[in-house]
């Protein structure tokens, strides 16, 4: 029985122009403590079936199983991370937002918040716990909701884009520091970017996407040792590999 | 750790020279509202003494003040004012319990909006002094006319506020708070109020502010003995300016406090602190 099993799912909606296919038939398993990428070009559907996984759309046809068990909504065995820093809620701590979790699974506030120091202290933000979110980095706030989504120990950690809105060099940073996180608590996560060198650095494996409609184009595994140089002549070929699969979609950037 | 997590400490933790130039900006603009109140004051004065206007009519500041020390002096303006605030107070609190859930109702529950929203936007804009002398019918002279008068200047203010404030709160809120495993009853208390906070406190600060206006409008004909309406229209029958300008005086002191004090100190501990509302700048 595999953790996570992602079954023909397929999600149509209605638009003005006519019903639309989002995603279609995306099939995929992971392994415990694996590290998905979904990659694909924008409007592929990738962010639609991380919705769909964490429970915020009910898919048209197929199904969500985690840990053998077909999900509905969303709960508790999922973690959160979206691409907004406004994610946070800003009448919170750092530490307040952390708790939120475990508040609402009703742990005792002394244990929940010695469980939410560890957590912000994993992303290195244990200075920063009486800050309010306006008064850190987009960087910072990131690191909040990374923590945020670990504090009450989902199965799943699923992340839709959390750096793309963070300038290169705080990206390479975060990329680290998520590649270190992960290191230590062995989650399992499904990261959806468009970005492949951001995939192969953090990736056990990629899921290729294809846009219009949505669908699972290719899965390549990504046996790099760790931690990943991406300056590597063996990463930069990894790299020229996925983007050859997206090739034939992708529209070359200098166009 | 990265350089720009440096350059956020301060920050994240105000040094004491950013709290003293804030501290000096306070300072200014009371002296500035100072200055503006002084020459205001002299040019009311200048008018008085002119001797174009009968001095009973427009008295000195001297004689204003005179008549606001002895009305405070043999106890009779604190009643007025304890008497005028509990009206308020009564109708203002009543305006929140009913205003607040009903604004969220409305914003939740499409029924609610549907039932509601035509009443509110026809009622709100009735002047709720137009509606003084139907209560007095009603409910004859005193507090319980006053404090439905007050009631109804204030609530439409908050209803309204408070549904739009519901309606903007930021859906990724609601997601995380759900992705966390949030029931209504969390997501109401802890996502859906603090969310909306920033227009609720502007509703309430418009209630007030009309609240306010209105329980002096309904003491001048539905108050009897007791209350600044009251002792206002009451000093007409005795030629008696000088108390109606000292008790105008201590209404706009007391509106001021509520609007500054009180408005401004739950905005500073709540949707300024979290930034989401910004102090002007410059």
């Amino acid at each position: 029985m595999l953790p996570i099993e992602v079954r023909d799912v397929s999600l149509e909606y209605d638009t003005p122009a006519g019903r639309v296919q989002g995603v279609k038939g995306a099939s995929f398993g992971m392994q415990a403590s694996e590290f998905l990428c979904i990659v694909g070009p924008s409007g592929c559907g990738k962010s639609t079936l991380l919705n769909i996984i964490a429970g915020f759309l009910t898919p048209t046809s197929g199904e969500i199983r985690i840990g053998g068990k077909a999900v509905n909504g969303h709960g508790m065995d999922r973690g959160v991370v979206f691409q907004d820093f406004a994610q946070l809620f800003p009448w919170r701590t750092a530490l307040g937002n952390v708790t939120f979790g475990l508040e609402m699974k009703g742990v005792p506030k002394a244990e929940r918040e010695e469980i939410a120091r560890k957590q912000l202290a994993l992303v290195k933000l244990e200075k920063f716990m009486d800050a309010y979110p306006h008064h850190l980095s987009g960087g910072m706030q990131q690191r909040v909701a990374i923590a945020r989504a670990l504090a009450y120990d989902p199965a799943v950690l699923l992340m839709d884009e959390p750096f793309a809105a963070l300038d290169a060099m705080t990206r390479d940073d975060m990329q680290r520091l998520l590649a270190d996180v992960w290191h230590k608590t062995r989650k399992t996560v499904i990261y959806v970017t468009h970005n492949v060198a951001e995939a192969v650095y953090l990736a056990d494996r990629v899921i290729v996407m294809t846009p219009h409609p949505g669908q699972v184009k290719a899965e390549i595994p990504i046996d790099l040792p760790r931690p990943r140089d991406p300056l590597s002549v063996e990463f930069l070929d990894t790299q020229k590999r996925l983007l050859s699969h997206l090739g034939g979609t992708a529209i070359p950037a200098a166009a | 750790m990265s350089t720009q997590d440096a350059a956020h400490i301060d920050t994240a933790q105000p040094n004491t020279a950013r709290v003293d130039i804030v501290r000096r900006n306070n300072i200014r603009s009371y002296w500035r509202a100072a200055i503006t109140l002084l020459i205001a004051a002299l040019l009311y004065e200048a008018v008085a003494r002119s001797g174009y206007f009968p001095p009973v009519l427009l008295p000195t500041l001297p004689k204003i003040g005179l008549a606001l020390w002895g009305s405070l002096a043999d106890g009779s303006m604190p009643r007025h004012v304890v008497y005028t605030l509990y009206r308020v107070m009564f109708g203002f609190g009543l305006a929140i319990v009913v205003g607040i859930p009903l604004g969220i109702l409305m914003a939740r529950f499409r029924h609610v909006e549907n039932f509601f929203l035509p009443l509110v936007s026809a009622m709100m804009p009735i002047p709720s002094f137009a509606l003084v002398p139907l209560f007095m019918l009603w409910f004859g002279i005193g507090n319980t006319t006053t404090v439905l008068i007050v009631f109804y200047a204030a609530t439409f203010p908050i209803v309204f506020n408070t549904w739009s404030g519901v309606r903007s709160v930021n859906p990724l809120w609601l997601r995380a708070a759900g992705a966390m495993g949030a029931d209504e009853n969390s997501l109401f208390w802890k996502v859906i109020i603090p969310g909306a906070s920033p227009f609720i406190i502007t509703g309430m600060r418009q209630a007030f502010l009309r609240a306010w206006i209105a329980v002096v409008g309904a003491e001048m004909i539905a108050a009897s003995d007791w209350g600044l309406g009251w002792v206002i229209f009451d000093a007409k029958e005795f030629l008696n300016a000088d108390l109606m300008l000292a008790s105008l005086a201590v209404i706009g002191f007391i509106g001021f406090v509520f609007e500054r004090l009180v408005f401004g100190s739950l905005e500073r501990a709540t949707v300024l602190r979290w930034g989401m509302m910004r102090a002007a700048k410059g």
